[in-house]
């Protein structure tokens, strides 16, 4: 079967939910392997790398939880097969780039995947929907244990789980979080708020885009140090920072709809008029204006406008997944005129954001600005 | 300013991270930028980076000498220095002095206070167990109370087998 026909379709994968999913889109904990006495991938020869792969892949297939799982050699894949693994959040760029000798294994509901032959022998993770960083632990503490039955694995009581970077060394694990932040945004605190959270060893980068910069307003937020601390005390490190990242988060809305409706409300019905109405649209810009009608849907502004179309398109938007629909090689160009096609016939019957006047908050929202 | 990978080109990218009250700065020229994925943010930590930057120079000056060489798997201090990985799980017994430093200015502390695998685990608790079923063995001789010792005895002949079993 080839990956296409095994992932659920987009609109299905952004109806999963999760607790806080206005704000954690999904969480995540990665745990890195390696089989002793073998070089890392990195160093490894090719045909060390297929042999690790041959031992590792038929273990990490006959674990129950990967019962009717895709297991493919990453050569059997076609760029843009990775490429859509890549826009799901399956796998890393690293490992799209993986050929020969490297695999994937990916569980039938798409909440395990692991990979093989990564920068470390074993990438497994366990992603959930929604704020759930202590399930995904969980999740992926079994599945280790399971497997470390099978194969054996470079440890040390000292030094903990040996990885082929030293910053992974120690527990190998790491616990993240991709976080819709566009209120810390429009507000201009998301610098003190990233500041605040690298204090603590917490690392915070955009998720799409280039350098600082954070296409869409998701971030992820994950643990750098793995080493000296238990995997429980860092979810629960996370969790807590999380927890205070969602409430000023919750916060700086309130606040723009109290002090600034009028911006908040030019926000989003020009990111409605543009994606709506445009004919040509780059994915950068799609992402940024999805972001705020993610924002209008969950400041109530859409009459008949739900979370997951918007969260669907986010997904059918972007390059790889937007090529996948067309047999013939696309241009940027092109794919500029029928991504907008796509998002004025998905958006076709949605109406126009409204303001609020029956809000939560209370406010009249119609009053004008100062 | 010239850019701290290549040492060649001019720098262009400046970098700085802070993670606790440490504060690291990188500067790099375009090429080696793109190189280092600087511009791939899902796959780019600072601190990989630095660590084929200051940190090699930091393993070279603990480890004595640049030339140290894995008997495993081959894996040398250039080799490190270049892809600021390691070559095999015995690359950390080849470079342990080096890395020692290196570990405590990335990491919280430099022992492994975390999951130890199930089996391993279990050996540990038995071998625990063993240690102090023999206190206990010593003590009833000493008390000549030897109904408990000879019951003790089979306790420890019944716990090394099963010490036997898990290690083979």
């Amino acid at each position: 079967m080839n990956v296409h026909e095994f992932l659920v379709s987009p609109a299905e994968a952004s109806r999963r939910e999760g607790p806080h999913n206005r704000i954690v889109l999904s969480s995540r904990v990665r745990l890195a392997r390696n089989l002793k006495g073998m070089p890392f991938p990195g160093w490894a020869k090719k045909a060390e790398r297929v042999k690790a792969l041959e031992a590792i892949r038929p273990a990490v297939e006959s674990l129950p939880q990967m019962a009717s799982a895709f297991s493919e050699s990453m050569d059997n894949l076609t760029v843009m097969d990775k490429n859509i693994l890549v826009e799901r959040h399956l796998i890393s760029r690293e490992h799209a780039a993986k050929s020969a000798g490297s695999g994937l294994v990916l569980n039938r509901d798409e909440s395990l995947c692991v990979m093989i032959n990564e920068e470390d022998h074993l990438r497994m993770q366990a992603l959930r929907p929604g704020l759930q960083l202590k399930q995904a632990w969980n999740a992926i503490d079994q599945v280790d244990s399971k497997l470390e039955k099978r194969l054996n694995y470079a440890f040390t009581p000292d030094l903990g789980y040996l990885t082929a970077c030293p910053t992974n060394l120690g527990t190998g694990i790491r616990v993240s979080a991709m976080l819709h932040l566009p209120g810390l945004v429009l507000a201009e605190q998301i610098n003190q708020i990233i500041q605040a959270v690298n204090k603590l060893g917490l690392a915070v980068r955009g998720l799409y885009g280039e350098g600082t910069e954070a296409l869409g307003n998701v971030f992820q937020v994950s643990n750098q140090m793995t080493l000296g601390e238990s995997e429980a005390d860092i979810v629960e490190r996370l969790n807590k920072v999380l927890a205070q990242i969602i409430e000023h988060e919750e916060n700086a809305r309130g606040t723009l709809l109290e002090k600034k409706p009028k911006a908040v409300y030019n926000h989003i019905g020009r990111a409605y008029g543009i994606l709506a109405n445009a004919h040509s649209i780059s994915s950068k810009e799609t992402m940024n204006l999805l972001s705020l009608m993610r924002l209008g849907v969950d400041l109530s502004l859409f009459e008949n406008l739900e979370r997951w179309l918007v969260d669907e398109l986010f997904i059918t938007t972007q390059p790889a997944h937007l090529q996948k629909r067309f047999s013939e090689k696309l241009s940027a160009e092109e794919r500029d005129l029928l991504r907008a096609d796509m998002l004025r016939d998905r958006l076709r019957t949605v109406s126009r954001p409204k303001t609020r006047s029956n809000g939560s908050t209370g406010e009249s929202a119609e009053k004008p600005a100062e | 300013m010239q850019c701290c990978v290549c040492k060649e080109r001019e720098a262009k990218v400046h970098l700085t991270q802070i993670v606790g009250d440490k504060m690291q700065k990188v500067d790099l020229c375009e090429e080696c930028a793109k190189q280092k994925g600087v511009n791939d943010p899902a796959g780019f930590s600072l601190a990989d980076l630095l660590l084929g930057l200051g940190a090699s120079q930091e393993m070279e000056q603990a480890a004595g000498s640049s030339d140290l060489k894995c008997p495993h798997c081959g894996f040398t201090h250039a080799d490190f220095k270049k892809a600021g990985r390691l070559g095999c799980s015995e690359c950390y017994v080849t470079f342990a002095e080096g890395l020692e430093g290196l570990l405590k200015s990335m990491h919280k502390g430099i022992k492994h206070t975390g999951k130890v695998p199930p089996s391993l685990q279990q050996t540990r608790d038995l071998s625990d167990k063993l240690k102090s079923l023999q206190k206990k063995l010593d003590k009833a001789v000493a008390d000549e109370d030897f109904e408990q010792a000879a019951q003790v005895r089979d306790e420890i002949k019944a716990t090394k087998e099963k010490m036997a079993e898990t290690t083979s």
